[in-house]
């Protein structure tokens, strides 16, 4: 038990009505051996963010339906970065289109994972890139 | 400046920190712990169990918005259970506590049980000692969805609230030992549903069954979700931690509760340090041998083991760390393999 087990927030921000998706991820995650703390529908990056911090987790996994990525996920990683979170995997799934990834990747974002992605695909990937932290 | 100076300073990463460390049994905990010690024995603790379902999650969020109302500082230990196949979690407390997420004076971490059976975690004594020294005036403890034996919340809550819903079954089940005896506030949940007041008068009468205590736990009719009847949860606890100061029973309970956590501690690193004594020089292979061929009961060979261990080695204790959990030294992985 020394070595820590990676902790992941799944989190929805916005206004998405439903979190199927989010639910699939989550369930995909501890599966793999991975504590999750899901916060349900509804959450602003603020609350997000704290979330993040009062939990220590390794990884930001953001899931937004509802095409207001473009806002919401610059503003998640705005405040990780003001709040001295650097060591966050930020990840983002949900509907997004093809031409917005760049602009989310720019910000931060690891990696995006839009409709039909293998949740295999997103476990190994998650795995093999949380940073690993000391003390 | 070091992790156990900015947690007392109240910086919410270090403290956040500080919690994985424990919760890994990293290393850095035992100095952490050991530097905020002198800290704590500040903060109140109460706890919240019942069964899953029963609005536990929504309670807390109610008593955390109380709480904050009267200007107090409130941390939440929210436990869910941790997968025995994969060793997962899904921590989902959170869902139901949105009130005080953006607000500084509460602190929210949820924990998994990691295999521990209770209803808590681990290393909750830790992590409430942690957030105590952070500077929190009340710990609230929630555990996970608990049946008739999750009891262990009353080691580490001077309050323990059990929580209980109408529907669940007949009146039996309120005077079966276990965890209706170790309410100090008993609540009903859900109060606005077919059963409830039946519910309540149940538990109402079980109470005055036997003979009169100097605490008889009230019993709170709330609908959680709409905080109806909540200011009167807060009101029973806070009766309730009058009763304790005033007739003395806190100082004995807690006196109590640092005895068992050091005597549970001499137990832990002593079998940790006889494990791996016994792995080390073979003898653990050699009377695992005996038992598995039945010429030996498990009883007798663990006597045997430590006799063993005892006369060997003295004083010494190797192994007997609390970070070095060897692999292969515990029976579980023995039998395993």
């Amino acid at each position: 038990m020394t070595q820590g087990k990676v902790r992941v927030l799944v989190a929805k921000p916005g206004l998405d009505s439903h979190d199927r998706g989010a639910k699939v991820v989550a369930r995909a995650y501890r599966d793999a051996g991975m504590e999750v703390v899901y916060t349900g529908l509804h959450q602003t990056p603020e609350e997000i963010v704290e979330a993040a911090i009062q939990e220590d987790v390794d990884v930001v996994a953001l899931s937004i339906l509802s095409g207001a990525h473009p806002t919401l996920v610059p503003r998640v990683a705005e405040l990780l970065r003001e709040r001295g979170v650097d060591d966050v995997l930020l990840l983002v799934g949900g509907i997004i289109p093809e031409e917005d990834v760049p602009a989310l990747l720019e910000v931060g974002v690891a990696r995006v994972f839009g409709p039909g992605s293998d949740l295999d695909e997103i476990v190994r990937f998650t795995l093999e890139n949380v940073r690993r932290r000391g003390a | 400046m070091d992790l156990a100076t900015r947690l007392l300073e109240g910086d919410r990463r270090a403290l956040a920190r500080a919690i994985t460390l424990t919760e890994n049994e990293d290393p850095a905990a035992a100095e952490l712990a050991a530097a905020v010690f002198p800290h704590t024995g500040r903060a109140r603790t109460v706890g919240v169990t019942g069964p899953p379902g029963a609005g536990k999650s929504t309670i807390v969020d109610g008593l955390v918005h109380l709480y904050r109302q009267q200007g107090r500082r409130v941390a939440v230990i929210a436990v869910d259970p941790t997968s025995p196949f994969t060793g997962g979690a899904i921590l989902g407390d959170r869902i139901r506590m949105r009130r005080g997420t953006a607000d500084p004076g509460v602190f929210i971490r949820s924990l998994a049980t990691r295999g521990h059976l209770g209803g808590l975690s681990w290393h909750t004594g830790s992590v409430v000692r942690l957030l105590d020294a952070a500077g929190f005036d009340v710990v609230l403890i929630e555990t996970v969805g608990a049946g008739q034996a999750e009891v262990e919340v009353m080691r580490y809550a001077e309050t323990t609230i059990v929580v209980s819903v109408p529907g669940l079954g007949d009146e039996v089940q309120a005077i079966k030992a276990g965890i209706l005896e170790i309410a100090d506030v008993l609540v009903v949940n859900k109060a606005d549903r077919e059963g409830a007041e039946a519910l309540a008068r149940e538990l109402e009468a079980m109470l005055r069954l036997g003979d009169p205590k100097p605490w008889t736990p009230p019993v709170v009719r709330t609908v959680a979700t709409t905080d109806e009847g909540m200011a009167d949860l807060l009101a029973a606890v806070e009766e309730h931690h009058r009763f304790l100061v005033e007739s003395g029973r806190l100082e004995v309970w807690r006196r109590e509760q640092l005895t068992t956590e050091v005597e549970t501690l001499v137990g832990e690193l002593a079998g940790r340090a006889a494990c791996a004594w016994a792995s080390e020089t073979g003898a653990w292979g050699e009377t695992m041998g005996e038992v598995t061929a039945r010429r030996s009961d498990p009883r007798t060979a663990a006597a045997g083991l430590v006799g063993r261990f005892l006369s060997c080695r003295g004083a010494a204790v190797p192994g007997a760390r609390l970070e070095e959990k060897p692999e292969g030294g515990e029976p579980d992985a023995v039998r395993t393999q």
